[in-house]
This record gives structure tokens, sequence and C-alpha cells, in this order.
């Protein structure tokens, strides 16, 4: 049953010029407007970075954009910033701002738009840049106890600091260093749990959980520990390397990564793609999406120590990874996509028996969910349970699914389509009580719906060519996004003129989500935490790349 | 309660019959490239070519792959050029180069196995496919392995991912942890050689680099049947595979 309530804030759709002119109304000299370019609808270049918490604020608050993320560029001589915001149906608009590489500070937003604070606190780790009036720099993804002070590897000068043999590298911890707890009371202590956990079956990700005693008042979790700095090491790379980096840093949605890097090479060189191919692409979108939310759902199962119900998920999961292996070639959907289409075509007849097995998973799932409905001793744990509220989702600008179940209306397949999703029925599921039980349900819809769209696809597969020849004509910038499993995928990407990687950005749903469930998530029993890390179905081996 | 129980009654037995008998359902190997013949030493020489890693080597007519640093991109499968041929099996474990002979872990460990996972920069393949050993189609209950959540109850640690740089520390403090006898286990593409991440700032390119290996297993990711016969071979009760390479000297 899907529940569809008003949100409590209707946004309003509003048009690109609208935008425009607000922004013109507002901030007139501060601004040059330009038409976007490559992926982006309208581009706001700030002649004054202090325009840019007011501007950011508005459109966020005022104009009902929702937050992308920032990219940050170090080019000949100069800082470029530029800050993503979408507004539902029209596009993504992008605030540019612009420095010389001396500035080492710049204006925070994260006190408008709160969504940004781990964007800025990446940027300070990695490039050295601070944000003036950001509450907390430091100790983010170059863990303090490990790294010392001044090392920004990802800035172009100095490619000594990454050197492999640098003393920097290999040190031993620092033993002085202790992490900062803010719960200060009679008999307060933190509960570290990670970076290994669940025998090692969770990936690596730590959490300091602080409490008094009974309750956890607040639970950080210590990220990157899977930090393998894709982007840094996809610099001065040819575009098929790249790819095979873009597929392989997150594997549970490597398709929806793969797919986000092609059209963005795509709108660089303007390859227009195969009508065949733009279907199969949504077909195999859809088919991760499926398979990816059977393995959540067995997930929190498993956190809920419901033992059959966790195995008769996880058959419904081993057999789509099966089925997807049949078919494709590979458990995981790895070396499918290329730019300009896709690397294989498959046949009518393999076609038909992708759609029995997932006719069969949809069987299956219906099944389970109506198992697990009337399980009160399942639902007494999943409801009421890491409540995230409609206010506070969208403040932290929550996306995906967990989004969806706080009465988030952002999906980029709607709000943004690519590959022709505008053409195909669907339904994108909402609730609103935004607690682990709302999470389930969501999980469950949106499979139906991923199941819908793989048959919709299916029926619209006409015989023809598979990719158009990718040729690298000039450099250039674009940007490239999916709907993830876990939520919207931007991967942007600076090409130079020989065809070689200059930037590639990668901002993930997850990195978005974490700082929201550090923030979300308060106050709860001890027990009840793995149910509420398995209800956010977080990566953290997307979030840390 | 009793509702569950009948369903899963109902559900019947989906667990393998590996290792009793080889298990032969479609897609639970994504299979591998394997040494291929060609009419001509420049159709090997182009085969070769197309490996974006440098598995693939032409020697003559024939190419023929380091399963080591595969990784299952697929190059090589589907496409224009002359084409390696694909064989879908699962046991790929195996020694390490610098090593020539496997001391599996004693007698009384065959059916009880204690196994710590440590993810050390992983992409989540390898230790999905991991964790799929706990499914009912694989049930490694049954073979008497475990999962542990202490180092100092686990007789095997399994390494996945290239080793990260902040997870470095982690990994070791678990090894250290580990009373002996204890062996060592990589698992996929990225725990042998680095994978597509490599030697960088954050990453060892292998758990060789850090920790002594006994045994490697190829793949990106390896299937979990693969993991299995890793697991098996570990206790002795399955052997390691012995290197293409080492064959075709003996044959």
């Amino acid at each position: 049953m899907i529940v569809t309530p008003a949100p409590p804030t209707a946004p309003k759709k509003l048009e690109i010029e609208e935008i425009a002119a607000a922004v013109r109304d507002r901030f007139g000299p501060a601004v040059l407007l330009s038409r976007g370019q490559r992926g982006v609808v309208l581009s706001v270049s700030l002649l004054e970075p202090t325009t840019l918490p007011p501007i950011s604020k508005m459109l966020f608050w005022d104009m009902g954009c929702s937050f992308g993320g920032i990219v940050v560029e170090e080019l000949k001589g100069k800082w470029r910033l530029s800050y993503l915001f979408l507004s539902a149906g029209c596009g993504w608009v992008e605030v540019l701002v612009e420095a010389p590489s001396t500035v080492s500070a710049l204006p925070s937003i994260s006190s408008e738009v709160h969504a940004a604070d781990w964007h800025e606190r990446e940027a300070e780790d990695l490039f050295g840049l601070r944000f003036e009036g950001h509450p907390r720099l430091g100790d983010f993804i170059l863990h303090d106890q490990m790294w010392p002070e001044g090392v920004a590897p990802h800035r172009k000068l100095h490619r000594e600091l990454i050197d492999v043999h640098q003393e920097h590298f290999r040190r031993r911890p620092n033993s002085e260093w202790r992490p900062l707890l803010v719960v200060q009371d009679p008999g307060a202590f933190a509960m570290p749990v990670g970076p290994i956990y669940e025998g090692g079956l969770g990936q690596s990700v730590h959490f300091l959980l602080e409490t008094v005693g009974e309750d956890v008042v607040r639970a950080v979790p210590r990220l990157f520990y899977n930090f393998r700095a894709v982007e840094k090491i996809a610099e001065e790379q040819p575009v098929s390397r790249v790819l095979l980096l873009a597929e392989r840093f997150a594997a549970t949605s490597s398709f929806a990564h793969s797919l986000a890097f092609c059209l963005a090479v795509e709108r660089i060189s303007s390859t227009q793609v195969p009508a065949r191919t733009k279907n199969l692409r949504i077909l195999l979108s859809e088919l991760e999406r499926l398979r990816h939310h059977a393995g959540a759902i067995t997930g929190i199962c498993e956190s809920t120590a419901l033992s059959v119900a966790a195995s008769q998920a996880a058959i419904v999961e081993e057999r789509l990874l099966r089925a997807s292996c049949q078919f494709t070639g590979h458990r995981y959907l790895f070396g499918l996509n290329t730019p300009g289409g896709l690397r294989r075509d498959f046949s009518a007849e393999s076609c038909t028996e992708l759609l029995k097995a997932i006719d069969r998973a949809v069987t299956d799932l219906h099944s389970l969910e109506d198992g697990l409905y009337f399980t009160s001793s399942f639902l007494d744990r999943l409801e009421d349970v890491g409540i995230v509220d409609p206010e506070k989702a969208r403040d932290l600008n929550f996306v995906g699914p967990v989004g969806r179940a706080s009465a988030r209306s952002g999906d980029l397949r709607c709000d943004c389509p690519y590959e022709g999703y505008e053409t195909y029925q669907f339904e994108v599921p909402r609730e609103i009580e935004g607690d682990g039980y709302a999470r389930l349900r969501i999980l469950f819809q949106e499979a139906y719906q991923s199941a819908r769209l793989v048959l919709q696809a299916a029926q619209r597969l006409e015989p023809g060519q598979i990719s158009t020849p990718y040729e690298f004509l000039s450099g250039g910038v674009a940007l490239g996004w999916v709907e993830a499993p876990i939520g919207p995928a931007l991967h942007w990407l600076r090409l130079d003129a020989s065809g070689l990687v200059e930037r590639y950005r990668v901002i993930t749903a997850s990195f978005n989500n974490w700082l929201g469930f550090r923030v979300a998530v308060e106050d709860f029993a001890f027990q009840d935490f793995p149910i509420i890390l398995a209800s956010f179905g977080l990566s953290p081996t997307e979030c840390d790349r | 309660m009793s509702f569950w129980f009948w369903r899963g009654l109902r559900k019947g037995v989906q667990t393998t019959r590996y290792p009793k008998a080889p298990e032969s359902a479609a897609g639970v190997t994504p299979g591998r490239p394997v040494t291929t013949q060609f009419p001509s030493a420049h159709e090997a020489a182009r085969a070769a070519e197309v490996c974006p890693v440098g598995a693939i080597t032409a020697q003559n007519h024939s190419a023929r792959v380091n399963l080591a640093l595969c990784i299952h991109c697929q190059r090589c499968h589907f496409g224009d050029e002359p084409m390696m041929e694909w064989r879908s099996d699962y046991e790929w474990t195996r020694l390490p180069d610098t090593k020539q002979r496997y001391e599996p872990l004693p007698k009384a460990y065959k059916r009880s196995l204690h196994i710590i996972v440590v993810d050390a920069g992983d992409c989540g393949a390898c230790l999905h496919e991991v964790k799929q050993l706990n499914n009912p189609f694989y049930n490694m209950h049954r073979l008497g392995m475990f999962f542990t959540a202490t180092p100092r109850a686990a007789d095997l640690l399994v390494v996945v991912g290239p080793v990260s740089e902040n997870m470095r520390v982690p990994l070791l403090k678990t090894y250290e942890a580990m009373p002996n006898p204890k062996k060592v286990l990589a698992v996929g593409a990225c725990a042998i050689s680095g994978g597509i991440f490599g030697q960088s700032f954050v990453s060892a390119g292998g758990v060789s680099s850090i920790l002594p290996v006994d045994l490697e297993l190829p793949g990106d990711p390896p299937p979990p049947l693969a993991i299995l016969h890793g697991l098996l071979a570990v206790t002795g009760r399955k052997a390691p595979v012995r290197h293409e390479s080492a064959s075709e000297r003996s044959s």
C-alpha cells in the first residue's frame, strides 16, 4: 500500500527562468548568469565569494532546491568551486566561485545549508582549503592519529606529497590521539564499535556510541577507513581506465556508477547512444536496484534476528545475483557500460530468462512482505526506531530510499530524467513516518517498481545497434548523474585537451546520508543500534571512495 | 513463530552439494579466462592487447592468463577482437608465487574453522560474496566453518581489498591478536595485487606487502563457491590449484 501524503512543505516546481530572475533580482550586480552547459542548466558565477552563503541559502531554503554537493577544482593558478543545487523538474543549477590559488580561505555555507558540512570538511582535508565560519574542520578523511597536518594530497602543486616513499606514509599511529567526546555527564563514556565488527562482515566503519548507561546519546560514525583516493588516482588516466575505477569503487551499485561516468563522458563528446542501449541501460539499472533492495531487506531481517525471513530474503538475493550472472556474465554487472553504449548485446531468449527470474523474485518478495507485516515481534523492533522526521530530512538533505521514507520526494529518475526515464511509467513510493518500518516499506515498494521498469524496458527492446563509437574530440567538463539504488550518484568529469582525466569528482548518496545519520540518530537503546544501521542501508565504502 | 518455522520447511533444501559433488547451477560463477590457442601469433597478440591490466601475455600462438591480475572486466570475453576462452569453474584458490608448498592447518581444524574477515578497502563485492556463504545456498556451517567476532578466537584471517592506508593498522592488530597456528587467505584481485587501485599513497597494493599470505584467491569478485573452495583448502580438505604457468612447465 503506497501512502502518498502531501509533504509538509511542498516545494513549488519552478522554471529555470524563474530561478534566474529571482537570483538577478536579489543579487543582480554581484553575479553573472549564464546558460549552463554539459548537464548543468544554469550557471551563476559570483564576482565576490562573500555572496556565497546568502545565495546558497536562497536556493536551498526559498527556491526549494536540494543540495547536490561541492566540486573543488584546482585549475591553472586558480580555484574553481562549483556548488551544485538541483531544482526538481528543471535541472542542475551551479553556483560558481573562482579565486586565485593563493587564496586559502573561502566563506562556509554549512551554517546555512547543513548538508554542505562534510563537503567542506573534505575539501579542507584534501585541498587544504579553509572555510571560514565552519564549526569543525580537520580529522575527517585523513585520520588525525595517522596523518600529519598539512598534507593536502588532492592538490596538484605538490606531487611529492603523495609519493609512496614519503616518510609520513606507513607511519605508526599517534598513541596520544583521543577522539572528541561531546557528552559530558557523571558516568558518561563512549563505547567504540568497529572498524572491524560483525566478524568483519560489515564494511569498515567505526562508531563511537556516547552513552551515560542505558541509552546511547550520540552515535558518531568515523568513516574513510576504505579511502582509496579514487578521485586522485583517476587523474592523468585515460577514460577507459577511469571507467574501471568508477565501476569498482562501490560494487553494490557498480552499474549505476559506471553509467553516471559514461553519461559524463558522452556529454563531453556529444555522443548520442542508440535507443536500444538506453532501454538496456534502464533494464540493467533496475535489475541492480532490485538486487540491492533484496540485499537491504536481508540486512534488516538479519539485524532483528528473524533468521528464517533473513534466509528467505537471502535466497531471493542470491537468485538475482545468479540471474544477473547468467544474463550479463558477471554477478555484479561489471564490464558492461562503455562510453557510447554497452559492450555486449543480449538475446531475446536471455531476456525472457531474466524476466522469469524477476517474476519469481517479485512473487517471493510479496510473500516475504506479507509474512513480515504479520510478525508483530519483528515490527515492534522496527517501528519508531531511528526516526528521521520530515523537517530533519529536509534540513539534512536526505536522499534516496532513506529520504523517501521521510517524505522527501527526490528521485533523479523523475526530477532530472536521463536515458529516457521520462517515457516510462513508474511510481516513486513515499512514506512520512521516517522510522525503520517506513524504510522497509519503501524498499519493498521500490523493488516492485524496479521489476515493473525491467519489464517495460524489455518490451521496448527493438533490434538495433548497442553502441555508437566513442570518439574523443576535445577536452571539456560535464556532469553525469544517476539515481543509484542508495540515492543520487553524481560524477563530475573534466578531460584535458589530450583526452586524459584532469579532475574526477564523485558525489555519492552514502556520503550525503552518513552526515545525516550522525545528526538524526540520537537517543536510542543499545540493542536498536544494529537495526537502525541496517534500516538506513548505508554503504561506508561508497562514501569513502 | 510457528508460522516462520513452517515457511522455512516449505521452502525445502536449497543448499549446494559442493564439495561432495560439483555445483552446476547457472550463474554461480562468472568463470575465468584460460590459456587459449589462436590460429596465428598476430591474433594471440591482439587478444592480449585487449586486457587493460596486462593479465594476458601472448607467446607464439597462445595467449596465457595470469589470473592474479584479472579484474573480470570481460574485455576478453565479449567483443570484436579475437576472444579468450572462458571456463565456468570456481576452484581458483592457489599458492602465492613466493611459496612452493602448502601446509594446511592441523587435523583438528578440519571441521572447526573459525574465521575473521577484514575489509581492508574493499569495494563491497568480495565482502558481499564472503557474506553469501551464510545464506541457505552455501551454508558453510554444515562444513564446520564459522565467522567469529573476535580475532582471539580466529584461526583464519580472510582479507578483502587492497589494504587502504587507514585500514593498515587495524589489519595488523587483528593479525597480531590471533593465536597460532593461523593462516591468511587473500580474497580477490585487490587483495592479491592491489587490483585496479594498485599501489598508491593510500593503498598498499595487496596484503602480501603487510602480512605473510598463505593462500590467494583470484577473481573480482570470486564467487561464493570459489571462497568455499578456499576455506576447504585452508583446512586441507581440498588442494589448492596449481598455477597455470606451473602446470604448463611440467607438461
